[in-house]
Formats: C-alpha cells, sequence, structure tokens
C-alpha cells in the first residue's frame, strides 16, 4: 500500500540536508515501528520517496514523501506514533492512502509557495524594504536574471516561472514553478527584487518558509495530498 | 527549542550547520535550576567523528543519570567556524543548551590519540578558559581529561588541572561529591585539587615535581605533598554486567563515520601483542553476559530507528559466546532487516560462514592484520598469527567467493631487517598464488586483488616496546620504496597494491606518546602558530612543528630513535596501569630473543593484572 506523508520541517532543523531528513525519517519508522516495505537485494533498504528536495536554512509546512507499506492501521493511529518520536521541529500534518493510478511525488510537482520574512537577527528588514518592487517587476514583459549551472552563468526570463507574486503579511507571497519540469528557486525572486532596489543581497538577510506544494495545471494546482484519502 | 549560539548568517556561510545546532534525537533535557554540577563532555575534534565514539556516549549517559548533573556535549568546531569564532569573539558553546562552556562547572576532555592536542588547546581557548592550568581561579571551568592517552598525559600536563586514569565508570562520582562540597564552600582551588588527589585514579599534575638527569631523562617524579600518593592507579570497572551502558545513544541528523548502534561484549585483550597499547591497559579481558547483550540490542535498535549494528571489542573472536550472539545478530538481519557489521573477527571457517551471511561477498573484502612479514618478527611482536592461517584462511574464503584481500602490516618494528620486508611482498604474493590455485579458471569473477597497506610503528607507553627505539623517518621511506620495489617484482604483480601512511604525523605521533613535559611549550608554540586538526593531513602543517622544536631545542631524536636503557624512568612512572613494569620488560627481552608468550587463557603470565581481582584472571576459577 502506498502512503504519502505530508509533514513540517521548522525551527532550528531548518540547517539538517535533504538527505539527513531522509535518513532521519528511516529511523523514525522504524521507532515508531510502522510496516514498511523493504526491497530485495543485500542491503534492503526502505521505499521511501520525497518530493522536493528542500534547501538547507528553508522551513516549511508542506513537505511530502510516499512510502511503500505492507499494512496500516489508520491515519490518525500512524501520524500519532510518527509524531511521538519525530524530534521537535519536524511533525506530520496528513497521511493519505494513495489512489491506485497516483504517480510518484517527485514526478508530479508543478510548483510551491512560499512566504518571504524578515530575519530578527538582521538590522534590515529586507521584504518590507522590496515590497514597493513587486508591482513593478509583475508588470514587465520579462524578468532577466543571471542563473548559474554546473559549468556557466547564463541569462533567463523567470517571469513564466512566477505564478504569483504580492505582499503578504508582513513579508511577500510567491507562488512558482516547481519540479523536474522547470524549477524557480525563490531565492532567484528575492534577488531579482533587490537588485531592481538597490539592496545588496545576502541569503541570510532573510527568511523562506515553504506554505505548500502543487500538483497539476498552474491553473488548477493542488496540494499533493489531494492524490489519496484519509484512512 | 531554544535560541542557537550562531547567528543564522554564520550558519549559512560554513559548512555542514548541523554539526553545531544539537537537539539531536535522544539528547538529555533538563531543568537548569535543578542542576547543582554542569558538565560538558568533549571530543576535541569534528562532530562526525566525535559522535561516532563509543565512550563520550557513555560517559554522556553515565552523568545524566545523576539528577544533580547535567552533562552536555561539545565538539571542535571545524576550520572555517574557528576562523569565524576568533574573528568575532564568540565563546565555544554547548550543544544541548548551546550555553558557553565557560560557564559549566567541568569541560572534560577524552584523549584519544596525540595529533588531537592542538585540538584540545583550540577547545579550552575558544571555550574562553585560560590555557594554563596554573592561571586559573576559583569560579574558573575544570579542565579533566580521560582516554587512552591518559596513560602518559605528561606533553599536556600544563593544560589540565587533572586527569583521570582508567575507566570513567568508576570514580567520577566520588570527584564529583566533593566537587559540590567544594562550590558550596569557600574552600580554595588548590585545596580541592590536592582533596581530589588522594581520589583512585586522580592525577593532578601540578602536584608533582619532575627532576630530569644531565643527559635528558628523567631522574625522579615526586608528589609535593605527603598526603599526595605517589603512584596514580588506573581504574578499571570489575562489575562489567552491571555498569550502567547508553540504551538511548544520541542519534546525529549528519551521518556520523561510524553511524549505528554499537553493542560492547568485551573490554581488554587476551593476545597480548606486544605493540598494542590497548591490549595491556585494557586488562584484564572483561566480557558481557550474551543474554544481556541480546537484550541491549533490542532496545537500543527500538530506541535510535538505526538498520545497522555493530560490536564493539579489541579482538571480537575471542568472546567465549560468539556462537551465540552472531546467530541472534543474524536472526535480526533476516526478520528485522538490521545490517550487521562484523570487526575485527579471525577469520576461520565459522567467521567466513557467518560473513557470508551478513555480508556481499562480492562487495566485501577479507581482513588479515598479519603486521610482519615473516613469522621470526611476528614473534618479535607476539602477534599470534601464522603464514599458514593466513593461507588457510584465504583459501576457504576464495572458495566460498571472495575475491578481495586486505592486508595490515607496519614497518620499523623492532628487530625488523630488509628480510621481514622483502616477506611483506613474498606474503601477498602467496595469497595471490593461493587464489589461482583455488579457483578455477572458469569460475573467476575479474582479478583478485590483495591490498597491503603499512603503517608506520610507533612505541607506545605501557606496551613492552615502551623501550624500544622508532626508526627515522627517512629509514621508514627507505623501506617502503624498499618494499615497494619488491611487490613490483613479484610475478603476479598485476593483483597486488601496496601503500604505505605518511611518514611526517607518525612521527609527531611517536615524540608525543613518549613525551614529557618539556613539551608543554613545544604544543603551546605550535598551537599558537595557527596549529589545528593535525590528524588531518590536509591541515597539517610540520613547519609549524619544525619551527616550534628548534624554538625550544628540542631534539626529536632524544623522543623517537633513542633505544632505553632497562632501568630508565619514563615520565609516566607515576602511573600504573595494573601490568607491571616488571611483566613488560620481560616481555621487552622475550621479543628481541624471539620467544613467543602465551596468551591469558593458554596460560597466565602474571603480567599484574589480576590486582583488579577479576576478568579473565579468574574465568578458569569461577
Amino acid at each position: 500500500m502506498k502512503l504519502r506523508i505530508k509533514y513540517e520541517k521548522t525551527g532550528v532543523l531548518r540547517f539538517i540536508g535533504h538527505l539527513d531528513v531522509m535518513r532521519l525519517f528511516q529511523k523514525a519508522i522504524r521507532r515508531a515501528g510502522l510496516d514498511v516495505a523493504y526491497s530485495k537485494g543485500f542491503s534492503p533498504h526502505q521505499i521511501i520517496s520525497f518530493a522536493a528536495p528542500m534547501p538547507l536554512g528553508m522551513t516549511s509546512e508542506g513537505e511530502y514523501f510516499d512510502g511503500e507499506f505492507n499494512s496500516v492501521t489508520s491515519t490518525k493511529d500512524m501520524m500519532e506514533r510518527l509524531n511521538a518520536v519525530l524530534p521537535d521541529g519536524i511533525k506530520v500534518h496528513d497521511i493519505v492512502l494513495l489512489n491506485e493510478n497516483a504517480k510518484p511525488s517527485m514526478a508530479i510537482v508543478s510548483a510551491s509557495d512560499y512566504y518571504i520574512y524578515k530575519n530578527e537577527e538582521c538590522d534590515k528588514d529586507i521584504p518590507a524594504l522590496l515590497k514597493e518592487y513587486i508591482e513593478p517587476m509583475m508588470n514587465k514583459a520579462t524578468v532577466e536574471v543571471v542563473r548559474k549551472t554546473k559549468s556557466k552563468e547564463e541569462m533567463t526570463d523567470i517571469k513564466p516561472l512566477i505564478f504569483d507574486l504580492k505582499e503578504y503579511e508582513d513579508g511577500i507571497y510567491m507562488l512558482l514553478e516547481s519540479g523536474s519540469k522547470a524549477n524557480l528557486k525563490p531565492e532567484l525572486v528575492v534577488a531579482a527584487l533587490c537588485e531592481n532596489a538597490g539592496i545588496e543581497y545576502n541569503r541570510y538577510d532573510y527568511m523562506i518558509h515553504r506554505l505548500e506544494t502543487y500538483m497539476g495545471d498552474c491553473k488548477a494546482l493542488k496540494p499533493l495530498s489531494c492524490d489519496g484519502e484519509n484512512f | 527549542m531554544g535560541k542557537l549560539a550562531l547567528s543564522e548568517r554564520i550558519l549559512m556561510n560554513i559548512e555542514k550547520p548541523a554539526r553545531y545546532i544539537g537537539n539531536e534525537v535522544n539528547i538529555v533535557k533538563k531543568d537548569l535550576n535543578d542542576i547543582d554540577i554542569r558538565f560538558a563532555v568533549c571530543f576535541p575534534d569534528v562532530y562526525e567523528i566525535g559522535m561516532s565514539y563509543l565512550g563520550i556516549q557513555i560517559l554522556y549517559d553515565f552523568f545524566n543519570r545523576r539528577s544533580d548533573t547535567y552533562c552536555e556535549r561539545v565538539y571542535s568546531p571545524w576550520p572555517d567556524l574557528d576562523k569565524i569564532m576568533r574573528e568575532e569573539n564568540i565563546k565555544l558553546f554547548s550543544l544541548e543548551t548551546q550555553t558557553p562552556v565557560s560557564e559549566f562547572d567541568w569541560l572534560g576532555i577524552t584523549i584519544q590519540y596525540e595529533m588531537c592536542y592542538t585540538n584540545i588547546l583550540q577547545v579550552i581557548e575558544l571555550s574562553g578558559i585560560p590555557l594554563y592550568a596554573k592561571d586559573r581561579k576559583k569560579g574558573d571551568t575544570f579542565v579533566i581529561g580521560g582516554g587512552p592517552c591518559t596513560v602518559n598525559p605528561e606533553p599536556l600536563a600544563d593544560f589540565f588541572d587533572m586527569f583521570y586514569i582508567g575507566e570513567g565508570e568508576v570514580s567520577y562520582n566520588e570527584i564529583l561529591e566533593l566537587y559540590k562540597v567544594y562550590k558550596e564552600s569557600n574552600m580554595e582551588r588548590e585545596e580541592f585539587l590536592r582533596k581530589a588527589s588522594r581520589i583512585p585514579g586522580v592525577y593532578v599534575p601540578s602536584l608533582y615535581e619532575v627532576s630530569y638527569n644531565e643527559d635528558g631523562t628523567v631522574r625522579a617524579i615526586n608528589p609535593i605533598y605527603d598526603d599526595v600518593p605517589e603512584k596514580i592507579k588506573w581504574q578499571a570497572v570489575m562489575d562489567f554486567d552491571n555498569v550502567p551502558y547508553p540504551m538511548k545513544p544520541v542519534v546525529p541528523y549528519i551521518r556520523a563515520t561510524q553511524d549505528r548502534v554499537t553493542l560492547e561484549i568485551m573490554r581488554g585483550c587476551i593476545r597480548g601483542c606486544r605493540f598494542c597499547q590497548a591490549g595491556m591497559i585494557y586488562r584484564p579481558t572483561r566480557q558481557k553476559n550474551v543474554n544481556m547483550l541480546k537484550e541491549y540490542a533490542r532496545i537500543m535498535l527500538d530506541n535510535t530507528g538505526y538498520e545497522e549494528i555493530s560490536l564493539s571489542s579489541l579482538s571480537s573472536s575471542d568472546y567465549e559466546k560468539l556462537d551465540e550472539l552472531l546467530s541472534f545478530l543474524i536472526e535480526l538481519r533476516d526478520n528485522d532487516h538490521v545490517n550487521v557489521s562484523l570487526p575485527s573477527l579471525r577469520i576461520d571457517a565459522f567467521s567466513l560462514d557467518v560473513m557470508s551471511k551478513v555480508q556481499d561477498i562480492k562487495k566485501s573484502s577479507l581482513t588479515f592484520a598479519a603486521e610482519a612479514g615473516t613469522q621470526r618478527l611476528r614473534d618479535v611482536i607476539n602477534k599470534g598469527i601464522t603464514e599458514e592461517n593466513i593461507i588457510k584462511g584465504s583459501h576457504d574464503a576464495f572458495l566460498g567467493g571472495w575475491d578481495k584481500v586486505k592486508l595490515y602490516f607496519m614497518m620499523g618494528l623492532p628487530t625488523e631487517t630488509d628480510e621481514d620486508l622483502l616477506g611483506i611482498a613474498e606474503l601477498a604474493e602467496k595469497i595471490s598464488e593461493e587464489y589461482f590455485d583455488t579457483v578455477p579458471k572458469e569460475k573467476r569473477n575479474g582479478r583478485v586483488m590483495i591490498n597491503a597497506s603499512s603503517s608506520y610503528f610507533v612505541p607506545k607507553p605501557f606496551t613492552p616496546f615502551q623501550w624500544a627505539p622508532m626508526i627515522t623517518p627517512e629509514e621508514y621511506t627507505r623501506r617502503a620504496y624498499f618494499v615497494k620495489d619488491a611487490f613490483a617484482r613479484q610475478r603476479n604483480k598485476k593483483s597486488l597494491k601496496f601503500q604505505y601512511h605518511d611518514a611526517e604525523i607518525t612521527v609527531l605521533e611517536g615524540v608525543l606518546a613518549r613525551g614529557d613535559r618539556r613539551l608543554g611549550k613545544v604544543l603551546y608554540d605550535v598551537y599558537k602558530k595557527g596549529a589545528i586538526y593535525d590528524a588531518w593531513t590536509e591541515f597539517f602543517d610540520m613547519n609549524r612543528y619544525k619551527e616550534a622544536f628548534d624554538e625550544n631545542d628540542v631534539d626529536i631524536n632524544f623522543y623517537i630513535t633513542r633505544e632505553r636503557a632497562d632501568d630508565e624512568i619514563f615520565p609516566w612512572e607515576h602511573l600504573d596501569v595494573g601490568v607491571s613494569r616488571r611483566f613488560l620488560l620481560n616481555e621487552w627481552h622475550n621479543a628481541k630473543a624471539g620467544v613467543v608468550t602465551p596468551n591469558c587463557r593458554q596460560k597466565c603470565s602474571g603480567c599484574g593484572a589480576a590486582v583488579y581481582k577479576g576478568g579473565v584472571c579468574f574465568e578458569a576459577k569461577n
């Protein structure tokens, strides 16, 4: 049986990398005594896969992984058992039993939305300084930024990848294309705003929080958990 | 979750910030209002190395069982963070509560290898504690050292308030009880240290005076007060079944070097290899009850979620209930997907059978610690493995499907000749020939690989070789090339590989291992020249050491290449590890005569460890 598990990663665990989160869950599943399936072969491993890797320093309340289980109890029971053994900063919010024809989460991610907010340790309130530059940027036909690839730096237009960009509470909200087809990092959007505003860009001057990871067409996005049902 | 000691800006600009954030699974949390004693335990190397070490987990658990004590962990900051901390004047902090180490009552540092000595100075200085013990006042943190290198802590004597000689589980409670009295009264620091020096295993270096002969050797080491003991006795846990063991070890988020459940099955070794310090100082050999170990294994796997377990001991094959324990582990593997890693097993039909069940034969290799190339030299070092054992073991392994063999050697062992060195290449050649004789052509899968590697032998205190000279780095390099040439001349040379360790770092290990208090100033100067992480070749710089030796007029050959007279007083003469000087000297003479000594189970050789009244010394009498 395939399950999709939605979780948050907050607080100091923002400094734990993607692979380490995977290892953290592998151990937590064992501590919780869940009946996870193992691969065959000489060194069997748990059959779990993560939807979208998350960079160091970012928090999120919309992370997902898929796991194959030999037997399941109920959404409520499995959530309670996992949350009882997870460290502060990681918490499971939902578990769904995937539909028969559901594709792996990593293949269907199409967008993510983010909340950009002030770093309390920084004397500048970066999101507040950038707010007035949001509308002009959204009104432009193209937003050219330098994108670094493995071997070279090139100019690309990120405008088509920005589905939404606006003020939100005390910060900035952005909905960006993500996944295997095209992936726009929120850092690049903030950097572009900084450039327009003439503010020196430093990643550590502001905070990023992922709100949700989506699947589906950009006009009909739905959270990854919509691919299954509670049980 | 509390606040972190480091800012977002710093954490986002250093490698692996997860090293410094704490909050791992199974950390101990306590309310500081209920605590009398704050104890920081430190492994003076990078987090991933330190978190792999069982000893810290044992002490962490041991101290935290006390309701009046809160023990937290500290590791060496990596050079990138070290630089930032110095520039921005940030004090070293504990992982659990992220508070400066200088606010702790104790900083306990485990001293596992000589090349971490500069990291010890780094940790003390970054903590904001005065580097020299003599400069610390009432209210300052006490710095205490433990671990194997404390059997000769003399090069570090100036920097530590005290050393704990032996296994921590024995006397620490007594030290902490006395400490509480000191803290709550107006007892002076000096008075506390003097009182503490009478607790078994406690060595307060400032209470001993060392005098030297004209030739530079030690004349005498004497306590400066009548009530300070002349000898400090190594403490060994004798109720080995009931000693506390960490059932909920802390699980790191980032991958540690040893990232699995570690089950300690035995302490000590019956073998008596003459080069091996652990085999001498951890006597007598003690074993844990097999049923208890099975229970521990299950509980620890449940508490951590690890998918791998390994056994810890100096020689697992000598654990008497090994069959039973391994059958249990194989069952765990088959039913619960737990990988089993098996270090230090002697290769024979039994161990091969077990290994074939827990390892992928195609990917794993067999390891023989031959240590020397000829039987003559193996007799000198009392290494109870013969060429026949190795060939027979390889033969069985090749039949079982293995085709990779690792061989470990040392060069520079006492009495070693070119013939012994030639023997290294010849042994590798014979094993490869055994492969071709054993495995028919149609069953061969690629090429057999025999990987031999050699280290540079360092004589260590409290071994029979503490009297022995170490060869010079030039001679070591000559021998290494000689062996490399010999490998190139073998018939199956394409299946053989020979590698050898770096000479320079090992020379320093040799100097520090048998060093005395005069090296304290050298260490200080080397550190002030910028040395940290000297165990890491990418950070090690021999020139810093060369300069410091020159500036302090220290001749390293005095420490390394000099053969000690039978009656020389060693810098560690005031320490007593149980094994007697008489036994070690006798063993040194036996070594030079090529006479082997039977292991503890074959025949007691009266080494002196029977004073601990337990373990293997009394097995037959139980």
